[in-house]
């Protein structure tokens, strides 16, 4: 009985979040909007209000979901128009580091919302939209109009992976302070939320695919990559402030955690491992000459098993991510055409943002098991006993 | 293409971050976790197999407790068949004792019966040949008041005895 109302209420709870979370999508998306021709209109003094915007200025939907995916030097939370009639943009500063002709410069990225600071400004347009670049006034070594400095700010991204890694070690610290004090005991709360996922990882991926004698070693890397991953999907599709930022749809996260398992897969690789790349006994003597196909065929492998992983999840939760801002910018587009006619489509668009949310949702749990999974299996590969 | 070019930063970034969380989460999180989830496997597996050799334990337990019953059970038996034999023998042979015994107090009965009825009877005897030697004293003595009578009484037996 108690857990039949304890189910209900659970469920009630979720089913609010995922409403909260999807009309904050749309809130967020919504009052997002500006910000395109905020971008695109270099001149910050040509305010026009959202009506006339909507009405005279061309929506962008491509512009602006490419916008809201890609890593950014700020964290935008929301623009509105205020009682004065201008366009005001709330957003939180990040800090900018950057690296430029043997000098580390350090600032805050709201000083570069109203143009250049110290020669460095955002590039609006171009083959470097988006980056920081150095428009070389100070500078005499260089003659090109503007450089690109090495840029180490901690952006939206950075921050973003700060955060759910701290979340992590909080939980997770958390948790297995809970085993310490409850050992041989049966799992409570938080604890027997997780233990199953921990377990799984264990027994389903690690032991199965790694086997009994050595999994235990990669037991780490391997729950650490499952719940960095699922968690910054899940605060991928949250999206307000500590949530929104497109972290593991983007190629350089990806990229790294990818570089990782094929580091890990490279040097526990035994013996047996990298003489079937090299020479494999298997491949007849007669292959070998005059050209070592197989060889250059087993290390393309190597290098290919982790770019794949790198770009499964990248396109994954980036595509969710382009689906959903797609559905959100239908509203726009056909309220372009008639303010009516968005309302009218916004039923439909919310309907779909919810089914894909619910979607994204089971694909960020799958993805960061795909993710897991393989890593694993590589690492069984490498690890393998021939006889 | 900005999406499929990955930043500096970013990757520097990322490459410390997880390193570090991947250090921190491995020492205080998942090497404890691993080590209690293993023990606490093993206290299952050790508690399953202590709890199966209890059962096994008290199987052979009860099994004993049944044989000890059962021979209990007979061997009560047998006693109760004993104690009836006894009971049976007892009686028995406290009946013929008392037969014994009855026919002897009755022959005993009989005899002082005998016997008293032989005292009575001497004494009745006696008695009666004393009353009899009273009432002929007494007759005697009335008959053969005076001198005459007993004169006549005399001459009387010796007439008789002439007559012999």
């Amino acid at each position: 009985m108690s857990r039949k109302v304890l189910g209900k209420r659970i469920f009630f709870i979720v089913s609010l979040f995922i409403i909260a979370g999807i009309l904050s999508i749309l809130f967020v998306r919504a009052s997002d909007q500006p910000e395109g021709k905020k971008h695109s209109g270099k001149d910050q003094e040509q305010h026009e209000d959202w009506e006339e915007f909507v009405m005279e200025e061309e929506y962008n939907a491509g512009q602006s979901i490419i916008e809201h995916i890609l890593d950014s030097h700020e964290w935008h939370i929301i623009d509105y128009k205020g009682a004065d009639g201008k366009q005001h943009h709330v957003s939180i500063p990040l800090p900018i580091i950057l690296y430029h002709e043997g000098k580390l410069y350090a600032f805050w990225s709201s000083k570069l919302q109203h143009g250049s600071y110290e020669g460095f400004s955002i590039a609006h347009e171009g083959k470097n939209k988006g980056k920081i670049i150095c428009d070389n006034k100070h500078s005499n070594k260089n003659t090109e109009a503007s450089t690109l400095p090495i840029d180490l700010s901690i952006t939206k991204n950075v921050l973003a992976i700060f955060i759910s890694g701290f979340i992590l070690c909080i939980i997770f610290i958390t948790i297995a302070r809970t085993y310490k004090k409850r050992k041989s005991e049966a799992p409570k709360g938080l604890q027997s939320l997780l233990e199953p996922i921990i377990l799984f990882i264990r027994d389903n991926i690690a032991r199965s695919s790694i086997g009994e004698e050595k999994y235990e070693r990669y037991m780490p890397y391997l729950l650490t990559l499952f719940f960095f991953i699922l968690f910054s999907n899940l605060f991928g599709l949250f999206p307000f402030f500590p949530g929104g930022a497109n972290v593991t749809g983007n190629i350089a996260v990806t990229g790294v955690m990818a570089v990782f398992t094929f580091l890990i897969t490279c040097f526990s690789g035994n013996r047996n491992y990298w003489q079937h790349i090299i020479n494999s006994p298997s491949v007849p003597w007669w292959m070998k000459f005059p050209l070592p196909l197989m060889p250059i065929i087993e290390l393309l492998g190597t290098l290919t098993k982790p770019f794949v992983l790198m770009v499964r999840l990248f396109a994954n939760m980036i595509a969710g991510h382009i689906v959903i801002l797609g559905f959100i910018s239908l509203i726009f587009i056909f309220g372009n055409i008639n303010i009516y006619l968005g309302y009218g489509v916004s039923v439909l668009s919310i309907f779909f943002v919810i089914f894909i949310s619910l979607l994204e949702i089971l694909l960020a749990f799958i993805q960061a098991y795909i993710f897991t999974l393989l890593s694993a299996l590589y690492f069984g590969m490498a690890t393998e006993e021939h006889d | 293409m900005e999406l499929v070019n990955p930043g500096i930063g970013l990757i520097f970034w990322m490459t410390l971050a997880f390193a570090i969380l991947l250090f921190i989460l491995g020492k205080y999180a998942w090497k404890p976790i691993m080590k209690i989830l293993k023990d606490r496997e093993e206290h299952i597996e050790k508690s399953l197999h202590a709890a199966d050799l209890a059962k096994e334990e008290m199987k052979t337990m009860e099994f004993n407790n049944e044989q000890l019953l059962k021979q209990a059970k007979s061997d009560r038996d047998v006693i109760l068949r004993e104690a009836r034999k006894i009971k049976e023998s007892i009686i028995e042979e406290a009946r013929i004792k008392a037969n014994i015994e009855v026919d002897r107090i009755i022959e005993n009965a009989k005899e002082r019966i005998e016997n008293e009825k032989m005292a009575a009877m001497t004494e009745l005897k006696n008695q009666i040949a004393q009353l009899a030697i009273e009432v002929a004293e007494k007759i005697l003595k009335k008959e053969l008041s005076g001198e005459q009578k007993q004169q006549d009484y005399i001459k009387q037996i010796i007439d008789k005895a002439q007559l012999n």
